[in-house]
């Protein structure tokens, strides 16, 4: 009998190892281990053996028996794991398609270049002061220290609506409008983006349309050293922290004294290019202290309160910034030029 | 303003050089905007004598000329100049010689003869044709006879000089002259300024013997001098006078007419020199010019005047516009020998007035538009008599004839020195300040800090305290003033709710997919009107003078220009589009604009093409009316306005009449969302294209509520899904309606899972199905309660609608 049990052994082991899958393992199993298998079938006979003989047999059918069995979770597991490759195997995609792009476009790069020196100005505590686009003569220039007849204020330059009424041809109403509106109490810290109009024709350095963003700040104490301050920490953070700035004597109508900002080269850092015309410097704004007959129009005491203004073109500083050519892509949108301003 | 470097010198003792100069001046307040070299890298250009000159036996046009270059060297140059002649003193370019523009002269065969060298016109040595003088300027130059051959020509001719090239701010027109020029160098690099010898020597003729001077009106000429003198030979000026008005742009003409052009440059004090002879009268009246009045001008033009303009007059007819232009019957010509100078000082209205309505504007006039110094008048009168004397032989008869006050009084301005250090942030001292006025040649007394200067008439800029502490900020030089930080209490700075709003509606809109674009406010006045959709009447806003009608008008939508941007893209082959846009429009509802027009921001987008796709998975998602619609209600839910916006169809001129949403907010329309009318898609050659159009103000400004946290349901909902067939005109929106009112306070949620419209459906109908999601957050609802509130649902769906549950 020990011998039937050991041919058994062999037979089923052999009959595991050459099983290609899960079923035909199992068809093993259920022939050699079921109910009805052989192995049973001699423990069936076991009434016949001696009683010495029984529990030697009956060991050594179970030790068969559990040897097979082994021999049968080794085989599962391998065909298992075998069927799991197969299955990842048929699984595989090719990575290296393309993705699904997700649908995204982004700002115009005007209103880019404007958000930066937005939040760069709120930043140092300034906030937004806004006005309308369709202003009065009295906004736009007589509260600027523009009287009628100012040559500065030519009719061939601003586009009239009404002899009262124009499209703004700078933001610096909203300066007016906003200190109006203080009633002679400081601080005034604004900064006041928009569009402005000029009668300009267009071509590749001038046009119609632009924007400007000016600032202004009045109160008790404001110094030109002051206002050197906050140019500085705008032209390092626009530009880099190593850029130097420049205050040159300039005249404007609103301030006094009036300056203008060159900031070093970003090109090439002072040695003279291109971009800087060989003069290592490039002028980004003017600005000024305010006119002391702007304070008093406004209503501000002018012996009591000084104040600071500037005002730059975010057309001129994109231009620079990105080094583009002409100001007209900016209001032609082609598609291919606002989809490079993805990361401005 | 051109500034030559060498005139310059003559003036203030200058020992830096020109570009070094020119950097001291644009940190100090004047901006040089070009230092020009006149040696545009001329070298070997020497004087030669002309020993002989004859023609060219093999060419018609070119003669062979013998040329003593110095040294006794006698040199064969081949020329081609027409007035090229023996005896003459010329430029000569000998072999090895540079010429602007690297042109290098070499020795040369020309038809057969050999040439050693070229003698030079002035255009090429560098010289703009239209400021060399006529007579030359078809052949070489001559030089006086005194040149000495060999010697370098250049210096002859001034070109080893350097033109400043000013940038002058309105102010600064006392700058428009050397002498202003020379004040402003002297203050910068601490120096003196010498001024022109204006002595005269006078015959014992009296001026008033020659001529009477009269004004009509002093407020429109304060003052006229005139003067005479006598005898005068016309003829060219000195070389050093003739380089003088060509560096600095302007061509000689002759001896008289370049003396009043010189003084013009060096005291910025425009003056006329009439014929006397020619006056037709011993009298000069000035007065308005009758309206229609005609005159013939230096440039043999015929002008009709104005009752604004100012005129010189014999008494009887105009001799001359004040200050603009002189007349063509007494300009002074070969023949004249008696000259009147007129020294005048005439308003900038007037002068600007004649000069902008006849459309001159010359030296003279751009200078008294923006204003010349009173009180030098006098002194540039005597200044040209002088040189007239000393450059045309002339006798200058006793005196000078005036009519006005020939000087005015100066005035003072006070500055406070811890005011000015105050407004600057610097701690200049009383010393320093006083050191610096005095560099600026500004007189003064002080005391206690407080200074009361003294303002020259040259600088009339300076009127208050302000200008004077530029003035000294200026020269103490502001890169030497400190940097600060403003000294106000911090307050937070920070966007305003709406400002935050907008940034909101933007970066959402460009997450959606679409670019920003920014357009032209102006348009056609035809386009302004479109896409309205309000219901009152208003009225277009054109500017009066538009650069071209293609940009006259304020838009009240911005469709029109968004439109365009497709075009514009369509027309360079990229059709797959979606761009947005926020602005302002501009709403008028007075006939007559009297006060300012209404602007409310709006937000605009347009698609066309595909909106989506996946090319190698072959998804393709043309953009329609649902993909805008599914924008406009992410955008709704971003402002937290969902609830309150219904979608209504309605009717927009120029958009598709069953494709348009009237967009309404509490009921109020804001703005609509569609497909352009066909009939304009194929006007504008565009293809299928969606847009929409929201008055931004509106939604910004509706106000919500603050957010509040909502418990996570604890307790399972139960959804049920309802198939309905109803008629297929029947809009979607009012079953949501329904079922949201009949489900009442449990039916969380309703979503439209499916539609079918098709042969399956009986006519005219169709089938929607709704899965409809019931919740309680205090507990878990029973069976019971689900189906009475659904059976509510589908109760009052049918009492509505007559909807039926699709078997």
């Amino acid at each position: 009998m020990k011998d039937r049990l050991e041919a058994l052994r062999v037979e089923a082991i052999e009959k595991i190892k050459q099983s290609h899958d899960l079923k035909d393992l199992q068809a093993v199993k259920v022939a050699y281990l079921g109910k009805k298998g052989p192995i049973t079938e001699v423990l069936k006979g076991m009434g016949k053996l001696s009683a010495e003989e029984r529990p030697v047999i009956g060991a050594y059918a179970n030790e068969v028996r559990d040897s097979i069995q082994v021999e049968l979770d080794q085989k599962q597991k391998e065909l298992e794991e075998a069927a799991i490759a197969e299955k990842l195997a048929k699984e595989t995609i090719d990575v290296s398609l393309p993705g699904r792009p997700v649908k995204k476009g982004n700002a115009h790069p005007l209103t880019a270049v404007v958000t930066e020196i937005e939040d760069l100005f709120l930043s140092m505590g300034f906030t937004i002061a806004e006005g309308p686009e369709v202003e009065t003569d009295y906004y736009n220039f007589e509260a600027l220290n523009l009287p009628k007849g100012h040559p500065a204020r030519d009719m061939q330059d601003s586009f009239f609506i009404t002899e009262d009424i124009l499209l703004r041809t700078q933001t610096s109403p909203v300066q007016a409008r906003t200190m109006e509106k203080h009633e002679g109490q400081g601080p005034v810290k604004i900064i006041s983006p928009g569009k402005v109009y000029r009668r300009d024709n267009d071509d590749a350095t001038h046009s119609h349309q632009f924007m400007q963003i000016e600032g202004l700040v009045v109160d008790q104490n404001v110094r030109l050293s002051d206002l050197k301050g906050v140019l500085e920490t705008f032209a390092k953070k626009m530009f880099g922290e190593d850029r130097k700035i420049r205050l040159r004597p300039s005249f404007f109508p609103f301030t006094e004294p009036s300056v203008e900002m060159d900031i070093s080269c970003f090109k090439c850092s002072g040695k003279g290019c291109s971009i800087c015309k060989q003069t290592g410097w490039i002028e980004i704004l003017g600005a000024g202290m305010v006119h002391p007959n702007v304070l008093e129009m406004a209503g501000f005491d002018s012996k009591k309160f000084t104040g600071f203004a500037f005002g730059m073109g975010p057309e001129r500083i994109a231009m620079l910034k990105y080094g583009i050519d002409d100001i007209r892509h900016f209001y032609a949108n082609d598609i291919r030029f606002l989809k490079q301003f993805k990361n401005a | 303003m051109l500034i030559s470097y060498n005139w310059l010198k003559e003036y203030v003792n200058i020992e830096i050089s020109p570009s070094e100069l020119a950097d001291k001046i644009t940190k100090s307040g004047i901006e040089v905007e070009m230092v020009e070299s006149l040696n545009k890298g001329i070298s070997g250009v020497v004087v030669g004598y002309v020993q002989e000159c004859i023609q060219h036996p093999n060419a018609d046009k070119l003669k062979v000329c013998k040329v003593d270059i110095g040294q006794g060297e006698i040199s064969q140059i081949v020329c081609g100049a027409p007035n090229v002649a023996e005896g003459q003193k010329v430029a000569v370019a000998v072999p090895g010689a540079v010429l602007p523009g690297n042109f290098k002269i070499k020795k040369a065969k020309l038809r057969g003869e050999e040439s050693l060298g070229m003698i030079c016109s002035l255009q090429e040595l560098g010289v703009d044709t239209k400021l060399v003088p006529k007579e030359y300027s078809s052949g070489i130059f001559v030089m006086p006879s005194d040149a000495e051959p060999g010697n370098d020509a250049l210096e002859y001719l001034n070109l080893n000089d350097h033109v400043l090239e000013l940038g002058l701010t309105p102010n600064r027109a006392d700058c428009l002259n050397v002498l202003g020029v020379a004040y402003e160098v002297a203050a910068i690099i601490e120096e003196e300024v010498k001024l022109p010898d204006t002595s005269i020597t006078a015959t014992e003729e009296k001026a008033e013997d020659f001529i009477s001077v009269s004004i009509e009106s002093l407020e429109d000429n304060p003052y006229y001098g005139a003067m005479i003198i006598r005898d005068v030979k016309i003829g060219p000026s000195p070389l050093w006078m003739q380089n003088r008005l060509m560096a600095s742009g302007i061509r000689p003409i002759n001896n008289i007419v370049d003396i009043t052009n010189y003084v013009l440059l060096e005291y910025g004090q425009p003056l006329h020199a009439f014929d006397y002879n020619r006056l037709g009268s011993k009298e000069i009246v000035v007065r308005r010019a009758t309206e229609g009045e005609k005159i013939q001008t230096l440039d043999d033009q015929d002008r009709t005047l104005k009752d604004t303009h100012l005129v010189i007059t014999n008494g009887k007819e105009p001799i001359a516009v004040a200050g603009v232009m002189g007349g063509a019957t007494s300009e002074v010509q070969d023949d004249t020998t008696n000259v009147l100078l007129e020294a005048a000082y005439f308003t900038s209205g007037r002068v600007r007035a004649a000069s902008k309505d006849l459309g001159l504007r010359s030296e003279a006039s751009s200078r008294y538009e923006k204003g010349i110094d009173r009180n030098r008048v006098y002194a540039a009168a005597k200044r040209a008599a002088g040189l007239m004397v000393e450059l045309a032989g002339g006798k200058v008869a006793d005196g000078i004839v005036e009519a006005g006050k020939r000087e005015v009084n100066t005035y003072s301005v006070k500055m406070d020195v811890s005011r000015m250090n105050n407004l600057l942030g610097t701690s200049i001292s009383s010393e320093q300040t006083s050191a610096i006025f005095d560099r600026l040649g500004f007189s003064y007394k002080e005391s206690d800090g407080i200074f009361e200067v003294t303002v020259p008439t040259r600088r009339p800029d300076i009127t208050i305290e302000a200008d004077l502490i530029e003035e000294v900020g200026r020269i103490y030089g502001y890169d030497r003033i400190p940097t600060t930080y403003l000294l106000s209490e911090a307050r937070p700075g920070g966007l305003t709710a709406s400002q935050a709003k907008r940034r909101r509606i933007r970066s959402y809109l460009e997450g959606a997919g679409l670019y920003q674009a920014v357009t032209y406010a102006l348009t056609t006045p035809e386009k302004s009107t479109h896409f309205s959709y309000t219901e009152d009447t208003v009225y277009p806003i054109s500017v009066a003078h538009p650069m071209s009608e293609e940009r006259s008008t304020l838009r009240m939508s911005l469709l029109p220009q968004l439109l365009e941007v497709l075009q514009y893209n369509q027309n360079r082959s990229m059709g797959d589009l979606a761009v947005y846009e926020m602005g302002s429009v501009f709403i008028n509802r007075q006939e007559i604009l009297s006060d300012l027009p209404e602007e409310y921001v709006f937000v605009s987008g347009a698609v066309t093409g595909v909106f989506n796709e996946h090319l190698w998975q072959g998804e393709r998602k043309a953009a329609d009316f649902y993909v805008l619609k599914g924008i406009l209600e992410g955008l709704m839910s971003e402002l937290n306005l969902s609830e309150r916006i219904t979608y209504e169809s309605g009717g927009i001129e120029h958009m598709h009449p069953g494709r348009t949403a009237i967009v309404k907010l509490d009921g109020i329309p804001v703005g609509f969302v569609g497909q352009l009318h066909p009939a304009l898609q194929k006007e504008l050659d565009l293809k299928d294209t969606y847009v929409f159009e929201l008055n931004a103000t509106s939604l910004i400004n509706a106000e919500t509520e603050q957010m509040v946290y909502q418990t996570l349901p604890r307790y399972p909902s139960i959804t049920r899904d309802i198939a309905l067939v109803v008629d297929q005109n029947l809009p979607a929106g009012d079953l949501f309606t329904v079922i949201q009112a009949a489900g009442g306070e449990l039916l969380k949620e309703v979503n439209l899972f499916d539609l079918y419209q098709g042969e399956k459906m009986e006519e005219g109908k169709k089938s929607l199905a709704f899965s409809l999601k019931y919740f309680d957050p205090e507990r878990t609802l029973t069976d019971e309660e689900v189906v009475t509130a659904h059976n509510r649902v589908l109760k009052s769906l049918e009492e509505h609608f007559g909807a039926q549950l699709r078997k």
